[in-house]
């Protein structure tokens, strides 16, 4: 159970005792006594998800709908288009794709102000298999005009972003995990703004781009870098997916030269060809790789041992970041260095 | 109060002026769902000229009632209805289906005044209706949430988990309509994919069921003061409706789904109109 809150920024200690769902549910607590005008939906998920928790704080203003995804997104726009303010959680395959045409049609082409907070994302669920994970969710909102996507690290952002998003206008999709990811943050002050990145390590050699759990990972593999091949390895945060930071992309790629983006999704359409996108337009060159779920439906096992596999572990990014160091491209003749 | 004989008489004839802009807007737009437009005329009619509570000089007004057409494909049926009710001038649905219109076929809620909530795909509307519903006794507002649907967009799934959750939370501030006109693109409903028993099955999810001749302004008076003053479960209202009607040659005729009309048409199908009771 999660506790109730008592202060408005959330601690270590907090988030060393609760979940990134537990964290949610009790902020959401927090923004309903503020905010008469948050309601809560879920999906017969109300427990796994932690909306619960509000629900029992405010069984008024809180709906389950049964097992009925495409109902609830409908349900959940109708009441926004009566002045409420939703907040709705199933797991992220279930938003992203049972729900996605009510997410689309009924919430966004309407500019709606709905909030949809989706656990489970990627392979967090890693026993449950490829029906409970979901690693299209990012490019598929992404794909979602009037849509902001965010995917934050840990509980403490999650704390954050929830927050933020009560006065960010329009739709907005956060897609957190099951709930054990380990803890990147201590505290909420470090300056969380939907569409900043926020650098973790400064660096010149090379820039990892990561979102969620591998932003842990990445970090821990900057220190490693550091320490035994005196690499300056720039680690981001890319928390928000949509609106993306094009400036701290472009400013990765004219100092550092060499990208390499990691997140717990398919290489095709995440975060990593968010980052694409914007190094293609810019017509600046640079190394890049995307690591992720390389277009396969993920073996079963425990999450720890499913990013070892796909190679999202600080283990596995050290060898890669070593790996695109070694590349000799800006020797390559038919290179043109504009920088 | 019941409806009055002077009601109905003014109710037909603004039905008869609706009639004739569906018509219009038909050729103006190059085609249209003509017949689930005419099949719903009534319906729509009695809502916007007796029974809403709304204003049309405010669309935003929060206390107005609200009306999701569900069956949004009827957009072309719904769209004069609304000009006729003084949203906007008549004159805007010449550019219906036009490069750059306000107005296409499944009616855009951030676009058409009037429009409450955005439509087309079948299926949504009961959900968004509820929701709505939801919200005003949430919020303690009197307002009223008016839901219409088609009979073949029932097949639809995301129907019914609507209608669950409509009777478990006991939503009676919404009244549900379905424009039951018996076709759908490929055919009759019963043919296609049957809804049959309809009524039965509305029942069987909580709902209180009244079956009515959809033309009938009558019936549809009494089966509306009924579902207002409705407080134990909601009601939908199986308005038996003729699709086409009141253009002749396409009144039940499946091809009449979705038509385009040349001038000859066009003359043929205001002469029927006029001809109507």
């Amino acid at each position: 159970m999660a506790k109730e809150v008592t202060g408005t920024t959330w601690t270590v200690y907090d988030a060393n005792t609760m979940t990134q769902a537990e964290i949610y549910g009790a902020v959401l607590c927090e923004l309903g006594d503020k905010h008469p005008n948050i309601v809560g939906l879920s999906a017969d998920l109300a427990k796994s998800t932690k909306i619960g928790v509000f629900g029992d704080k405010f069984p008024e203003r809180f709906f389950n709908v049964g097992i009925a995804e495409q109902n609830m997104f409908g349900v959940a726009a109708g009441l926004a288009k009566s002045g409420l303010l939703p907040f709705v959680s199933t797991m992220a395959a279930f938003t992203a794709m049972r729900g996605l045409e009510q997410v689309r049609t009924d919430i966004c082409y309407q500019k709606l102000d709905v909030k949809m907070i989706a656990t489970h994302g990627g392979v967090s669920f890693g026993a449950a298999g490829t029906t409970h994970h979901c690693t299209e969710d990012i490019a598929i909102m992404r794909s979602l005009a009037n849509m902001t996507v965010i995917v934050p690290v840990d509980g403490i952002e999650t704390a954050c972003a929830v927050r933020a998003c009560v006065d960010h206008p329009g739709p907005v999709y956060i897609r957190i995990g099951r709930g054990f990811e380990p803890l990147y943050y201590t505290d909420e002050n470090y300056g969380f703004q939907i569409g900043k990145a926020v650098t973790i390590s400064e660096g010149t050699d090379i820039t990892l781009i990561c979102c969620g759990v591998t932003v842990l990972q990445a970090s821990q593999a900057a220190q490693t870098l550091k320490e035994q091949d005196g690499l300056s390895v720039r680690v981001l945060n890319m928390h928000t997916i949509k609106p993306i930071d094009e400036e701290a992309i472009m400013k990765a790629v004219l100092e550092t030269r060499r990208i390499i983006t990691l997140e717990d999704h398919n290489i095709f359409g995440g975060m990593g060809s968010a980052v694409a996108d914007v190094i293609a337009k810019s017509g600046k060159g640079c190394a890049f790789e995307k690591v992720g779920i390389p277009d396969c439906y993920c073996v079963v096992g425990y999450p720890e041992d499913l990013y070892c596999h796909y190679k999202l572990d600080s283990d596995s990014i050290v060898d890669k970041v070593r790996e695109v160091m070694g590349r000799d491209f800006e020797e390559d003749e038919s290179w043109e260095d504009e920088v | 109060m019941p409806i009055t004989d002077q009601e109905i008489k003014d109710l037909k004839e603004t039905a008869r002026r609706i009639r004739h802009d569906i018509i219009d807007t038909t050729v103006w737009a190059g085609g249209a769902h003509i017949g689930g437009g005419m099949s719903m005329v009534e319906i729509l009619t009695i809502l916007y000229f007796k029974y809403l509570k709304i204003d049309p000089t405010r669309p935003g007004w929060e206390e107005r009632d609200r009306v999701v057409l569900s069956k949004g494909h009827g957009g072309a049926g719904y769209a004069p209805v609304l000009a006729n009710r003084g949203y906007f001038d008549r004159a805007e649905l010449k550019d219906f289906n036009h490069f750059m219109s306000n107005f296409g076929m499944h009616l855009d809620s951030l676009k058409v005044k009037g429009v409450d909530v955005s439509t087309g795909s079948l299926g949504h509307g009961l959900s968004m209706a509820v929701g709505l519903a939801l919200g005003a006794r949430l919020q303690k507002k009197e307002w009223l949430t008016y839901c219409i649907l088609g009979d073949g967009e029932c097949n639809e799934g995301s129907v019914w988990e609507a209608a669950m959750a409509a009777a478990h939370y006991k939503v009676t501030n919404l009244i549900t309509f379905v424009d039951r006109n018996k076709l759908m693109i490929d055919g009759l409903t019963e043919k296609v994919m049957s809804v049959e028993p309809f009524a039965d099955k509305w029942k069987a999810f909580g709902f209180i069921v009244k079956e009515i001749d959809g033309h009938s302004f009558r019936e549809l008076a009494d089966a509306i003061d009924f579902a207002q003053g409705e407080k134990t479960a909601p009601v939908v209202v199986i308005a038996h409706t003729k699709k086409g009607r009141g253009v002749d040659y396409m009144e039940d005729e499946v091809k009449w789904h979705y038509g385009s009309i040349d001038s000859e048409l066009a003359k043929k199908a205001h002469a029927s109109v006029d001809r109507m009771d």
